[in-house]
């Protein structure tokens, strides 16, 4: 359950594994149940498709976002927010944040990891195992220790979020729920959740380990696959 | 091979690597960063060699030597890199070199912005370098078409020892989609007996070269150059099209517009309307003949592009003045919707443009 989940949610992983789609749909969903929450967008490695581009919406839905202190889309600058220091600090806010691809985008965390404390913090490793690059348990092992080395923090949790965008069916899930699964093992962290699109998820079975979370896509154009 | 999800910078990568490439060289510049950075990872791998060059001048000229030496080779930037390559692009075409130019389209003019745009348009078909030479440019509408597209590219570039460009805007690099590597038609592909790579003894020194001292000799070279450009012009024409032997009007895009357009054609069809489609996939050469198909009673021809109006001149070529020629178009990083396209063809429809 997300109510379970520590106050600070921080959501990493191998670019185009779904962080963003996930941070934003975790987001909301939390925003339905609690006052105060936070979406942050860290991300300075990707340009298109980060979760600033919809800060109206998700106001709508009841989520303040913080981007970079550099308004306008057409920015590809490294720069971050001071607002951030508040809801990270302030104990009454409950936040979600969407860090940046792979380890490079994953090393921004360390300037507040004076703030993540071991018991304090979730960090959750986005996994799709139709990505080349984190197709094997031995490269999504490799790309998991490289992101908790750069960020100084430790993975608590893995979300199944295998995908092919639009044409995702169940069989994509469950090929990523057995890599999931032996990740899992391998480094002893417990599968959190097992999202994918709504259709998707009712056709999976109740019995897998972690949380189905059905999600939309926030993202992507109506003409977009 | 299964479907994989990439990104589009990195398939071309992906791609370059399945077709053969072994080399680029280029400089980092957003929104094509992606395909370097991926390129400086796998090329160690496969035995090849990555290079980022101190500036696109130095790195097209890379691409000229590699070319010459007769090996498979790449470079890739956006816009305003593409500027700065200019020089070595028409160096390239002169020599008659086979290589890949990748451009990744961002706003303009100048720095413009890191947002996707199509406003290359006469730079790519009109070429951007001096003299009377073509570039063979290939439009990809999405991933798998664009993987497809690098692959072919390097075969017609060998094929007719001419520079083949990719002109994709940012969308394209951008956006991940899921992907297949597969091979194209197989080619007949004429063997580099021009490439200096060793004389072994055997026979005289090959040159490389772009400069003619005789008017006779230059003027010959650029007959022979315009035979090959006509050969091209017969042989590698490609272009969809959708429902011109009965549209009221006719949409003309490319790239990633064609899709926001095809979105509006399937909502104007399920309110009666008659909409088709021309998709040009090579830019040049241009699908001229393709617009000969379209019935005699259509209203209009609408081009749609991320630019104030460049491909639409090849539409007006194309139609002779047969139908009258509007135009949509969004710069600086805004992309046209469907519902744009909607509104515009309607007003065709009831003449009120």
């Amino acid at each position: 359950m997300i109510l379970e989940d520590k106050r600070i949610r921080i959501i990493v992983g191998h670019y185009g594994s779904g962080k963003s789609e996930f941070s934003i749909n975790y987001a909301v969903k939390l925003g339905q149940k609690k006052d105060k929450v936070v979406l942050v967008d860290l991300d300075i490695v990707n340009l298109y498709f980060r979760s600033r581009e919809k800060e109206e919406e998700l106001k709508k839905l009841g989520v303040k976002l913080i981007g970079s202190s550099i308004k306008g889309l057409g920015a590809d600058l490294p720069a971050v927010s001071a607002e951030i220091y508040g809801p990270i600090q302030d104990e009454s806010f409950d936040l979600v944040i969407d860090v940046g691809g792979d380890p490079v985008g994953a090393r921004v965390l360390g300037m507040y990891s004076q703030y993540f404390t071991k018991g304090n913090y979730d960090m959750f490793f986005v996994l799709n195992a139709n990505r080349p690059e984190t197709q094997t348990v031995e490269k999504a092992m490799e790309y998991l220790k490289k992101i908790e080395n750069a960020s100084r923090l430790k993975v608590t949790g893995i979300v199944n979020n295998t995908h092919l965008l639009k044409s995702t069916t169940y069989k994509d899930v469950l090929k990523g729920q057995t890599l999931a699964e032996e990740l899992s093992h391998q480094l002893n962290i417990p599968i959190k959740y097992v999202s994918a699109l709504e259709h998707v998820a009712k056709d999976l079975p109740a019995n897998l380990t972690g949380q189905i979370f059905p999600i939309k896509l926030y993202l992507r154009e109506e003409w977009m696959v | 091979m299964a479907k994989v999800l990439m990104k589009g910078n990195e398939a071309i990568g992906a791609a370059a690597i399945e077709a053969g490439c072994r080399y680029f060289f280029g400089y980092p510049i957003t929104p094509q960063s992606e395909l370097p950075e991926y390129m400086a990872r796998e090329l160690p791998k496969v035995g090849g060699v990555f290079l980022q060059a101190e500036s696109e001048i130095a790195a097209i000229n890379m691409v000229y030597g590699a070319a010459g030496a007769g090996a498979r080779v790449m470079t890739s930037s956006s816009s305003p890199g593409i500027s700065l390559k200019q020089e070595g692009i028409s160096y390239i075409a002169g020599a008659e070199l086979p290589c890949l130019i990748v451009n990744i389209m961002r706003g303009g003019p100048g720095l413009g912005s890191i947002l996707p745009s199509q406003t290359d348009y006469f730079q790519a078909t009109r070429g951007g370098g001096n003299g009377d030479y073509r570039l063979v440019v290939l439009a990809p509408s999405n991933v798998q078409e664009l993987v497809d597209l690098v692959i072919e590219g390097f075969d017609i570039a060998d094929q007719y020892r001419n520079p083949v460009m990719i002109l994709g805007d940012g969308m394209i690099g951008q956006m991940m989609e899921p992907v297949e590597l597969r091979k194209p038609k197989q080619r007949e592909l004429p063997p580099k007996d021009w490439a200096t790579d060793g004389t072994k003894d055997k026979r005289k020194p090959n040159i490389i070269n772009s400069l003619y001292l005789a008017a006779e000799e230059l003027e010959a070279h650029n007959q022979r150059l315009q035979e090959k450009y006509k050969k091209i012009m017969e042989n590698e024409v490609k272009v969809e099209s959708y429902n011109i032997e009965d549209a009221d009007v006719v949409i003309a895009a490319y790239g990633t517009i064609s899709r926001i357009a095809k979105t509006a054609i399937s909502q104007l069809e399920k309110e009666g309307y008659k909409v088709g489609l021309i998709r040009p996939i090579t830019l040049w050469p241009y699908p001229y003949d393709e617009f000969e198909k379209i019935n005699d009673k259509c209203k209009g021809i609408l081009t749609v592009e991320m630019n104030t109006g460049q491909m639409v001149d090849d539409v007006k070529i194309a139609v002779k003045g047969k139908f009258p020629v509007y135009f949509h178009g969004r710069t600086g990083g805004m992309v046209p919707t469907p519902d744009e396209i909607i509104d515009k063809v309607k007003k065709i429809y009831g003449g009120e443009i």
